[in-house]
């Protein structure tokens, strides 16, 4: 085990800010001089956020010499660019909120905040959370820690690349279609999306309300359990988050002898599935396996169906939810204009990238009068189907197994001409989303030198079987996140 | 108010007035429907209540106020309508300055409660759905119109404010109609509690929709939709303005176009806002951020048996238990101070019929409490003072606040009864007017009117019957 605190996870750091071996200042010093040395390459955050950091490292020094530590007290952490915190610039990926500070901050943060954390900074991410290689964010592409030349995945690429380089022991992130999952897969860390209102959504930057989901990215399971457990439970200002027993951690460490883990043939036959990715999956599978578990084979029929289905409802969703953004009160905002609707016109012409445009002209159009009935609603019968599909295959076991991208990292640019590619990036994660369920990522393996991970799927409100899942696995395969060596 | 001798008022012209109307009412909540901000009084200087959540900055979330939802099931059960088990908040998008968000959160098929009505006089008014939706900002231009305008500000001090919107069917039939039925909804409102319903505070607004047509047709006109009107009056007079604006229009051969019109209370028209050339696409959906609301039936229940009798009940009970005719009951029913009053002061022994008479024919009787209303009411009945004189004392009540009975025996206006006292007045009023005397008894009956008059002049508290009498007994 290396001893270089920015390798290790957030239970080995406890041990050691517990023992006084460190302070959370020199913790901080050390992700600082980390982020010095390689984020010019990776390209993981857009701001750092130094002065707040150095505060709550101090306090978070003075709480553990007083005994009152919060579980995460001096844990440095790197927050994605579409979760509001007071006073930091927060901009979801975009030129149309440049400059923008809320004056507030969200629930999932806060409670982070209040248990301790050290927020070193904001991260990259595709404009508003739509993509998956995060070169759609309007700064600048991230890199993947493992092949600088290769994309991290996104839309939270920032954060998983973040703490794949050392430069953040966890961070958060949103998952709307794969938005957590998909990157902790090409980066070689764990990332869960959790339940649907599990976790509150206030002070998410919205990208399609029904799907999205805050998470974490971290380099252990158990690492895992704590963060989600610290953010979850009901939130009065989210009406969608449930109140509901706070029991991710249940039964973490009880194996998964006698689990029944289901494996959905349609997730084998994926377009673009790469060989290298099934056999690494394949082999994850044969590890829970030994370790007790019986797979079983299930079936998702509707799965051809749900790319198209959330291609219509996530556009639909954030066709309304980006119409805020139109200059009258903050933001960018175009003056040179003749009337309002000018104004509307040329700030979000210039204010929104490509992406954002195309899939705000989606939406709008599934949603308009005459077509409504053809693209949302059908869009909206075929994800009760899918949940129907989640249901049965539930109904055979207790979680369901699969690969979590059909690829490992590809080069960057070489999807950005091609939407529809870049789309099939979350065909094994977005069927979670439709249906509202857990889903976690675990590194399994590499494939041509790039991490692979092992999704986990649980019913609604099951965290738990899926981080006990995962957890096995961890133990099972003996498998440790790794640092990237960037230098 | 409620006159429905003509239920076609056009009839003699040959043309039939429909108007449906669509109300919009601030329910009584501490705060917006959608977040903790207090409700703006009327004066607060601009932006002073708002917050994240109702200036629609990113990343935040409505939460359903419940006192909101209560105040429109209670005014949904009031108007008899069909409450659902499920109902849900929608999105209606469009942009606009005004609309921080750029959708308005509103309902679309499944309205709070469905198909009620309510009895306006004679005329059984269709609801057809009573729903929840939250206001918009409000625009201040530096000039005074919009595209004239060269700066704009935004207040959102309303953004966001409940507002409940009642939808009638079109079954009314002249512009006094649907003043009745605005004035009655307000009534009803006020009585379950759910708004004060103050048209001049814009916690109602009225906003009829309005066609004509050849009476027994049965599909309906071209419509116009009325807004900016600020009073029951006006909502009267512009109806009236545009009821008679449409039958020109149709009877010089141009046809009416379907279009928003405001109301002018300067120049007393309506005038084109906005024609409706194309339907704007609101691209309605179900709001996400909300779940659905599955309403109990047993909470509806509560709702319903904690209902106050509601002014048709009441109408009908003034009718039953004290004998008034329809009439007097009705315009007695419509406010609910006016029958508390009624009710307070037959329960201290005023006669029912005479009190009616009093707070249906004198404004000022209105303005006295239950008491001296009945004080006053039995001393006319009595004979103790004439209704000129009441009206006097019901002057100095409200003035000094003191009871009538006080001002009566005091002020000397009781009434002088007595025939013994009475005839030394009688005689120096003939002997100070011997034509008039001399008149009468040569057959001239309207001389007597002279003599009864310059005997009220000499003693105002003379009882007119008898003094009338002893007149004649003397001139005999």
């Amino acid at each position: 085990m290396t001893l270089d605190p920015t390798h290790l996870t957030i239970s080995e750091l406890r041990h050691l800010l517990d023992g006084r071996e460190v302070s959370a200042q020199e913790l901080l010093g050390l992700h600082l001089e980390r982020i010095e040395a390689a984020d010019a390459d990776v390209k993981a955050f857009l701001r750092l956020t130094t002065t707040k950091a150095a505060e709550q490292a101090q306090a978070a020094d003075r709480a553990l010499r007083a005994g009152t530590a919060g579980p995460l007290a001096g844990i440095p952490m790197a927050v994605k660019d579409v979760l509001c915190v007071k006073g930091v610039e927060t901009t979801a990926g975009s030129q149309i909120l440049k400059g923008f500070k809320p004056p507030y901050t969200g629930t999932a943060v806060q409670r982070l905040f209040d248990a301790g954390a050290v927020m070193l900074g904001v991260t990259n991410c595709d404009e508003f959370a739509m993509g998956s290689s995060t070169e759609n964010s309007s700064y600048f592409p991230t890199h993947n820690p493992w092949s600088l030349d290769r994309v991290p995945g996104g839309s939270s690429g920032g954060s998983a690349a973040a703490v794949a380089a050392g430069e953040a022991t966890f961070s958060l992130g949103s998952d709307t279609g794969g938005s957590i999952r998909q990157p902790a897969a090409l980066c070689g860390v764990i990332g869960m999306k959790p339940t649907y209102g599990r976790v509150s959504r206030y002070g998410l930057i919205a990208f399609a309300s029904s799907l999205d989901q805050v998470g974490p990215f971290t380099r252990s399971v158990e690492d895992c359990a704590l963060v989600l457990e610290t953010m979850a439970g009901h939130d009065p200002l989210d009406s969608t988050c449930a109140d509901r027993p706070n029991d991710v951690t249940r039964g973490l460490h009880d194996g998964v002898d006698k689990m029944r883990l289901g494996v959905p043939r349609e997730y084998f036959e994926v377009e673009g599935m790469e060989p290298g990715v099934r056999l690494a999956i394949q082999k994850a599978l044969k590890t829970l396996e030994a370790a007790g578990a019986e797979l079983v084979d299930v079936s998702l029929p509707h799965t051809d169906y749900g790319l198209a289905a959330y291609y219509i409802i996530a556009p639909a969703e954030c066709s309304s939810n980006l119409a805020r953004f139109d200059g009258v009160r903050y933001g960018m905002s175009e003056q040179d204009v003749q009337n309002i609707t000018e104004a509307y016109t040329k700030t979000r012409r210039k204010g929104f990238g490509a992406e954002v445009r195309r899939r705000v002209m989606l939406g709008t159009y599934a949603l308009s009068s005459g077509y409504y009935d053809a693209y949302y609603l059908k869009a909206q019968k075929v994800r009760t189907l899918i949940k129907q599909d989640f249901d049965d295959a539930f109904a055979k076991c207790d979680a369901i197994v699969s690969g979590t991208s059909p690829t490992v990292a590809f080069p960057i640019g070489s999807r950005t001409q091609d939407p529809l590619s870049m789309y099939l990036c979350d065909v094994l994660t977005l069927g979670g989303n439709l249906a509202g369920l857990p889903g976690i990522s675990v590194p399994c393996g590499m494939s041509e030198g790039l991490p692979v991970g092992l999704q986990v799927l649980a019913p609604q409100w099951r965290e738990d079987t899926a981080l006990r899942v995962a957890r096995a696995y961890e133990l099972a395969a003996d498998m440790r996140v790794e640092v990237a060596l960037v230098d | 108010m409620t006159d429905n001798k003509s239920p076609l008022p056009r009839e003699g012209e040959g043309w039939e007035v429909v108007i449906g109307m669509e109300v919009h009412v601030q329910p009584t909540t501490r705060t917006k429907m959608f977040c903790g901000c207090a409700i703006a009084p009327l004066d607060a200087p601009p932006n002073t209540h708002t917050c994240p959540v109702c200036l629609g900055l990113p990343g935040v979330l409505p939460v359903i106020n419940k006192a909101a939802v209560e105040a429109c099931l209670k005014t949904g059960v009031a108007l008899s309508c069909e409450i659902p088990r499920h109902t849900k908040f929608d999105r209606k998008n469009y942009m606009y300055p005004d609309l921080p968000k750029g959708y308005q959160i509103s309902q679309y098929d499944l309205p709070m409660s469905h198909d009620g009505h309510l009895e306006v006089g004679e005329r059984h008014v269709r609801i057809r759905r009573v729903h929840l939706e939250e206001d918009t900002g409000k625009l201040v231009h530096a000039g005074d119109r919009l595209h004239k305008a060269w700066e704009s500000f935004v207040d959102l001090n309303r953004a966001g404010v409940p507002l409940m919107e009642i939808v009638s069917e079109p079954d009314i039939r002249s512009a006094e109609e649907a003043r009745d039925y605005a004035m009655a909804l307000r009534t009803l409102l006020r009585t379950v509690g759910a708004s004060e319903a103050d048209m001049e505070k814009g916690q109602l607004r009225a906003e009829p929709n309005i066609s004509v047509r050849r009476p027994g047709t049965n599909e309906l006109g071209v419509k116009t939709e009325l807004k900016n009107i600020n009073s029951f009056r006006n909502l009267y007079r512009a109806i009236d303005f545009e009821v008679k604006r449409q039958i020109e229009a149709l009877e010089s051969g141009q046809g009416i176009v379907q279009e928003t019109r405001g109301w002018s209370d300067a120049e007393q028209r309506t005038f084109s806002q906005r024609t409706k050339e194309f339907a704007q696409d609101y691209r309605y959906f179900p709001e996400p951020d909300l779940p659905p609301l599955e309403l109990d039936p047993a909470w509806i229940e509560d709702l319903r048996r904690a209902l106050p009798e509601l002014p048709e009940a009441r109408r009908a009970r003034l009718v039953s238990q004290y004998g008034l005719p329809l009439h007097d009951a009705s315009l007695i029913a419509a406010e609910r101070e006016l029958a508390d009053q009624f009710e307070g002061a037959v329960a201290r022994g005023a006669p029912a019929k005479a009190t009616a008479n009093w707070l249906i024919g004198e404004p000022a009787a209105r303005a006295l409490s239950p008491d001296h209303l009945a004080e006053i009411v039995k001393l006319v009945s009595d004979g103790r003072i004439n209704r000129d004189q009441a009206r006097d004392v019901i002057g100095e009540v409200l003035n000094t606040g003191r009871p009538p009975s006080v001002i009566v025996s005091e002020g000397g206006l009781a009434q002088l009864s007595d025939a013994s006292e009475l005839e030394a007045l009688v005689r120096e009023v003939i002997a100070a007017n011997p034509k008039a005397a001399a008149d009468y008894k040569a057959g001239k009956q309207q001389a007597l009117g002279a003599l009864m008059a310059a005997l009220k002049r000499k003693a105002p508290q003379a009882n007119p019957k008898v003094a009338n009498e002893l007149l004649r007994k003397l001139l005999q």
